[in-house]
């Protein structure tokens, strides 16, 4: 019987060689040839793209077709979003399509699993709720595209958060699986939540800069907002978990991988395709 | 899911001035996230201003089989027709 695999070639094993610093964890402190402004774009361009990604996967899938339709526009507004990010950095379809996992700064919160609609939902009330806080802050960024790109992206995100809240207090206020479900989804989501009030060393450049706002400053609004939210819902605001952190340094947990394959498999492997 | 919804016809106002128009239909399973549903289906590609949904329940519709006691006697009713006025120019949406 013939092997399943084929069999590993010299220059397998040398192109391997070449690719001997890939999968480490090297240390990352952003890269040097950014700006304060750069770094910043790609990690929200990030986010927006990764999260955009996830909620795609729900196309064809959604508990309804109007939920489907929904879904699908918020993650529009994200890919959308993650272009015009993206682009400030760099060619955006080379940095969405041909960078890997270690070179990707989303928080760790947009590329967890979409699990349950609830657990989609969990993750986007907590993500949108920061975003808008963040968005707000960055309307009043001293960078000109920043101001008039948080201008537009804050009314898009203005409806994810409503449609977010709506959905969580629909769910918590439901039926007993509803309840159950939202409340899950909340516990998976929770202990990526102080990553977004993380001010690390690109962070901190941006906000000296004056270009982006200092997160830290609404945490205590945030939190408030998201406890309104789950006590409209009837839900227990979660127990504070160990945090986790590391997506804005590229230590990603294993989801974002698989996500990656999928979103990437066509233009790298058909790197001419056009549409 | 949206087997157990009820039903909401969708009217949108595709600019100021001008009625709502029927688009459709959308499940939901109460007024808001009706709303919502409408904006996601029938407002993406900026067609309206405002939305109004209703629950599809509460239209009154008239009976198809009066169709014809209904309707018929409006037939060669020409002089009903204001086509013996010129319109001005100026005068939009009509």
């Amino acid at each position: 019987m013939a092997p399943s695999l084929p069999p590993i070639r010299p220059e397998d094993e040398a192109a391997a060689a070449r690719l001997r610093s890939h999968g480490a964890f090297a240390p990352r402190g952003g890269d040097p040839q950014l700006s304060a402004k750069q770094a910043l774009c790609l990690r929200l361009g990030d986010d927006a793209l990764i999260l955009g990604q996830r909620l795609g996967e729900w196309c064809g899938h959604g508990p309804a077709l109007e939920v489907d339709i929904s879904l699908a526009n918020l993650a529009l507004d994200l890919v959308g979003q993650a272009t015009l990010l993206l682009s400030e950095v760099g060619d955006g379809d080379r940095l969405a399509f041909h960078r890997d996992v270690l070179d990707f700064e989303n928080c760790l919160l947009v590329e967890q699993p979409n699990g349950d609609f609830a657990q989609t939902i969990a993750r986007h009330l907590l993500y949108s709720t920061w975003q808008k806080m963040f968005l707000q802050g960055l309307t009043r960024s001293g960078d000109q595209f920043l101001r008039e790109f948080a201008a537009k992206a804050v009314k898009e995100i203005a409806y994810h958060r409503d449609l977010a809240s709506d959905w969580t207090i629909r769910l918590g206020d439901g039926t007993e699986g509803s309840a159950r479900r939202m409340a899950e989804g909340l516990d998976w989501c929770w202990r990526f939540v102080p990553e977004l009030f993380e001010v690390d060393a690109t962070l901190k450049a941006a906000i000296d800069a004056g270009i982006a706002p200092d997160p830290s400053e609404f945490e205590d609004e945030y939190r408030s907002a998201i406890a309104a939210v789950l006590a409209e819902a009837q839900l227990a605001v979660p127990a504070d978990q160990r945090p986790i952190l590391g997506g804005r340094r590229g230590h990603h947990s294993e989801h974002l991988g698989h996500l990656l394959a999928v979103m990437q498999f066509l233009p790298r492997t058909y790197p001419d395709a056009v549409w | 899911m949206s087997g157990d919804w009820p039903l909401w016809e969708v009217f949108v106002r595709s600019k100021g001035g001008l009625a709502h128009r029927h688009v459709g239909s959308v499940h939901a399973p109460d007024a808001e996230l009706a709303l919502a549903h409408a904006r996601d289906t029938y407002t993406r590609r900026m067609e309206g201003v405002s939305l109004w949904v209703v629950p599809s329940a509460e239209i009154v519709a008239s009976d198809p089989d009066h169709a014809g006691e209904l309707f018929d006697p409006a037939e060669s009713k020409i002089y009903r027709h204001p086509t013996f006025y010129d319109i001005p120019d100026e005068v939009k949406h009509i």
